[in-house]
């Protein structure tokens, strides 16, 4: 993995943060595990490189005015405290079960998200 | 309060398979709550921002935190998450969803054969 295709994948990560909401840890975490960084090293520096991610697109999302802020108040709290616990577990469970379980989950979720989008008006 | 329980599920999920908590968040505010896509994400983008602040000082105690790689793919982030921004305000919310629905499909895929 050269730094400039680390480059690339981070812009490809900020256009997904952009677009649908996510922090773009899930690609941040394979390209520094790519780089030569240990999974846990690779879970920090992501979490790391998500604040200014989500700082500037908050910023110009908030400039759209589409930030509800009491509820990304509420859920980044709810989020932050929970997150505690499912690394307590995470050490507990077999990790390849659950994560094939949580795939299986998000096809349907993805089936769903899809026909409510088709029934919508345009 | 159902915005409490999406956050609790959301962290939960993003401590367990380390996806991020907005695979979780953004589903659970169109499906559950109702949302259009654009406050979804941007309400989740603000929610994501506390919860990997509080992740970053947790690993950090630990020594766990790589600035400078850090910075090698959060900086081109930031940059092109402000062009993705402006982008999203043009497209149609069914738009929006539909390329969400296929990302997550991706993100399956790559979680089932990791």
């Amino acid at each position: 993995m050269t730094y400039a295709l680390a480059i690339v994948l981070g812009l490809v990560a900020g256009g997904l943060a952009g677009m649908f909401g996510v922090g773009g840890g899930i690609l941040f975490v394979p390209t520094l595990v790519a780089l030569g960084l240990g999974y846990h090293d690779a879970t920090g520096t992501s979490l790391l490189a998500i604040v200014p991610t989500v700082l500037v697109g908050t910023w110009r999302q908030s400039s759209y005015g589409n930030v509800r802020w009491r509820g990304a108040l509420v859920l980044g709290l709810a989020a932050a405290v929970a997150a505690q616990g499912g690394v307590a577990l995470a050490e507990a469970l077999s990790d390849g079960t659950l994560r094939k379980l949580f795939a299986g989950l998000l096809v349907l979720v993805a089936v769903q998200i899809a026909w409510r989008a088709r029934r919508a008006d345009p | 309060m159902r915005l409490v329980l999406i956050g609790l599920v959301a962290g939960f999920f993003s401590a367990l398979f380390g996806v991020g908590g907005g695979v979780v968040i953004v589903p659970l505010l169109l499906l559950v709550c109702g949302w259009q896509a654009r406050p979804a994400a941007a309400t989740s983008l603000a929610a994501i921002g506390i919860t990997a602040l509080s992740g970053v000082i947790a690993y950090a105690l630990h020594g766990d935190v790589r600035v400078g790689y850090a910075a090698l793919v959060g900086v081109p982030a930031a940059i092109s998450v402000a062009g993705a921004t402006a982008l999203q305000q043009r497209l149609r919310t069914h738009t929006i969803e539909l390329l969400f629905a296929a990302f997550l499909l991706g993100v399956a895929v790559w979680l089932f054969v990791k």
